[in-house]
């Protein structure tokens, strides 16, 4: 890839910047597809259409002109606000966010990043995520921002550990923890012959691996049942009461952004990455991005289809299913996972 | 900027001394704001908390945000019928109920009888928009709790229903419909094939709702055991309607004292069994009002069958309503609870006065006994499965 820029780009800090930005473009693009998309995916669970006239065809612009309102709109500070935590809560949420992409392959052309710490990399920079949002909390001088803040906290550093845990469980199989890599390992139809040679067919512990870790990944993207920081019915908007315009949009941004980065790393992990689930058939560059982002939005689609059916968990009860289940539970599968790896 | 001072007298808010954490800092209780500008109070209730961590340790309501001075209104009405508009305004989401306790109400008191066509249609009315009502609020307290899809599924069943009164009254939420002496027209000539039709279609949505909310795993966990009302407790406050109910009391004014002719219809009281945590608990109290949308299917059927086709609604409307002196207290079960008014005549066209027993108002006072020791979350729960309406909170 940056061989291809560098043929038809001056050399130097011009490829450098084009080839940073792309995640960048691959996430507000996303985004706003993402928030279309959870509308109409809100809409039809609920028995109703969703955004259907804003741009013609089933409001495919509606977001577009949500973004819109949203740069027009007055930028508030509270009076007591603490102004400069709460103007950089937003950057530093989002820049967390945007910095993990880069070491995400998303084809065997284009990653951002081949550090060889990949994974290591995504799991210590998305901690990022809780600084801002304690900050945001903190510095609106709001108590329900605080109540969303130190709810965040709590659950953020809690769901570190089984996430982690599980991403262990799947390096003790690659034997790196370059992503790339984890994915050029998965290439191939090795399992039964037919079955593309992806980590979650690898042994059955490696399922278990991926439920536990889809559940803790909801828990860091902040998605029902445990939107807990920013609960609505509870919290009025949780660390975001306060913050209205472009910097709430780019915390709205973060979250989907942070869905999308936790899809891709499971996607990576457990179900190929670029891989073409077709053996040789569809597979290259270009359809590796395809295949990446498409399983990516698979998960993303489930986040949402879970949010619009499940009730919310308290907050008590989060922190019990948390170290009372999965933390217990993805330790034994580690084991397992070990085991099964010393055996066969 | 100035703070801004409360001035209503109210109980002294004192918080616990600091308490030293043990790392040089100190921690206190902190007192928290909820509503009136809320999702989850219900309309403009504000709940005045003090919380350790997120554990409430005392909960002060504060009403008031929507008072509409119904009494002084009433007073001010030069005729009786005029006040019918306002008491529609009072619990807006069960209109044909409170219409329907005034007019019983008046009626007793200047002793007319209304034909059976006109108390079988005033049956029909007020068990459907008692369905309603309970659909709101089941969904509404799935809204709460966190799941929003349920309380649009409720939604569906509801238009259904407000179709059927816009046929009938031509309005979706106040209708103004009973009248004093009768009704104010008939309803429309398909009105019976569309009520059994919604009857029909509605038995499977009940078990439907129960799939996808009561017996939810997660919806379980955060409704039973919590906001636990005691029997005794209940009865103390003068709790009625489905939170008595689901302290498993079993108190139903249509059964234990009769009005118009619910004592010729077979239907069950549904009382709280504590299934999945203790009898009385949040959860109780939303599935009797699940069970409850089953009674009224069935007040409904029977009446459906028995209501007479032929009778004129206005038979009985008196063309000038001038009671005789005296004064009349009435009550009736409306979804809320028990809803009685007081009504003095000083044998003149204007009301003396018009009082209200809001089941609303009563139900909400028992909310600081059982919200001590609750978390945040569960505070929104309790709010939730009392189901009350600021409107006729505050009146």
């Amino acid at each position: 890839m940056q061989q291809f820029l560098e043929s038809f780009l001056p050399a130097g800090p011009v490829v450098v910047f084009v080839f940073s930005i792309i995640p960048l473009m691959i996430i507000l693009i996303y985004a706003l597809f993402a928030i279309w998309l959870e509308r109409k995916v809100a809409g039809h669970i609920q028995d109703r259409l969703g955004p259907m006239q804003t741009g013609g065809w089933h409001g495919w612009a509606q977001t577009l002109a949500d973004l819109l309102k949203m740069i027009q709109k007055e930028d508030i500070v509270p009076a007591k606000a603490d102004r400069f935590l709460f103007k950089m809560a937003p950057f530093i949420a989002f820049a967390a966010s945007y910095a993990a992409f880069v070491a995400i392959p998303f084809s065997s052309g284009y990653i951002g990043s081949m550090i060889d710490i990949g994974v290591f990399y995504i799991v210590a920079i998305t901690s990022l995520l809780s600084v801002s949002i304690i900050m945001a909390g903190w510095a609106s001088n709001n108590k329900w921002s605080l109540l969303g803040a130190m709810r965040t906290a709590a659950q953020t550093v809690s769901y570190e550990v089984p996430t982690v845990v599980t991403i262990l469980s799947v390096i003790i199989v690659t034997g790196t923890l370059n992503l790339m890599e984890v994915t050029e390992m998965q290439t191939g139809n090795a399992f039964l012959g037919f079955l593309p040679s992806w980590l979650i067919f690898h042994s059955p512990f490696m399922v278990i691996a991926f439920v536990l870790f889809f559940i803790a990944s909801l828990a860091e993207a902040h998605r029902v049942p445990f939107d807990l920081p920013e609960s609505e019915s509870e919290l009025v908007g949780g660390y975001q009461t306060e913050y209205s315009g472009m910097r709430w949009g780019l915390f709205m941004l973060t979250e989907y952004a942070d869905m999308l980065l936790l899809s891709l790393v499971g996607a990576t992990l457990f179900f190929g990455g670029w891989n073409s689930p077709f053996g040789s058939f569809m597979d290259g560059p270009v359809w590796g991005a395809f295949w990446m982002l498409f399983k990516g939005m698979v998960l993303v689609f489930v986040m949402m289809w879970l949010r619009w059916t499940l009730p919310r968990l308290r907050v008590d009860q989060l922190m019990n299913l948390c170290w009372k289940y999965l933390i217990p539970l993805s330790f034994v599968n580690l084991v397992l996972i070990a085991l099964w790896e010393m055996i066969f | 900027m100035t703070n801004v001072k409360e001035n209503r007298p109210g109980p002294e808010v004192t918080l616990s001394p600091p308490v030293d954490a043990g790392n040089g800092l100190k921690t206190q209780e902190m007192v928290i704001s909820m509503g009136p500008q809320h999702p989850s109070t219900h309309g403009v209730l504000r709940m005045e908390l003090t919380l350790n961590g997120e554990i409430v340790t005392r909960a002060i309501p504060h009403i008031g945000y929507l008072h509409r001075c119904f009494e002084k209104h009433s007073e001010a009405m030069n005729d009786y019928a005029k006040v019918i508009p306002y008491v529609d305004r009072m619990d807006y989401v069960a209109a044909m109920n409170n219409e329907l306790g005034y007019a019983i109400a008046m009626e007793r008191l200047m002793d007319i009888r209304v034909n059976d066509r006109v108390e079988y249609i005033r049956v029909i009315m007020s068990e459907l928009q008692r369905i309603a009502s309970h659909l709101l609020a089941v969904g509404t307290f799935g809204l709460d709790i966190g799941a929003f899809t349920p309380f649009l599924y409720c939604f569906i069943e509801r238009e259904k229903i407000l179709d059927i009164f816009e046929k009938a009254s031509g309005a979706r939420l106040l209708y103004n419909y009973i009248w004093i002496g009768g009704l104010m027209n008939d309803v429309p000539a398909d009105f019976k094939t569309d009520t059994a039709a919604f009857v029909k279609s509605f038995r499977p949505k009940i078990k439907e709702l129960n799939d996808l909310l009561s017996h939810n795993k997660i919806f379980i966990d955060r409704t039973a055991n919590v906001g636990v009302l005691p029997e005794k407790v209940a009865i103390n406050y003068g709790v009625s309607g489905p939170s008595l109910r689901g302290s498993g009391v079993e108190w139903d004014l249509r059964k234990d004292d009769p009005y118009s002719i619910y004592d010729r219809f077979e239907f069950d009281v549904i009382v709280g069994q504590g299934e999945m945590g203790t009898v009385g608990d949040c959860w109780d109290r939303y599935i009797v009002r699940v069970w409850e949308m089953e009674e009224s299917l069935k007040i409904i059927e029977q009446a459906l069958d028995q209501m007479p086709d032929e009778g004129d609604v206005q038979e009985a409307v008196p063309k000038k309503i001038r009671p005789p002196a005296g004064e009349i207290y009435c009550r009736t079960e409306t979804p809320r609870g028990e809803l009685g008014y007081y009504i003095i005549s000083d044998k003149s066209t204007t009301p003396f006065r018009v009082k209200a027993r809001a089941p609303s108002f009563v139900n909400l006072s028992v909310l600081p006994a059982i919200s001590i020791g609750a978390m945040v979350a569960d505070m929104v729960a309790i709010i939730g499965s009392i189901d009350i309406v600021l409107g006729e909170v505050d009146r």
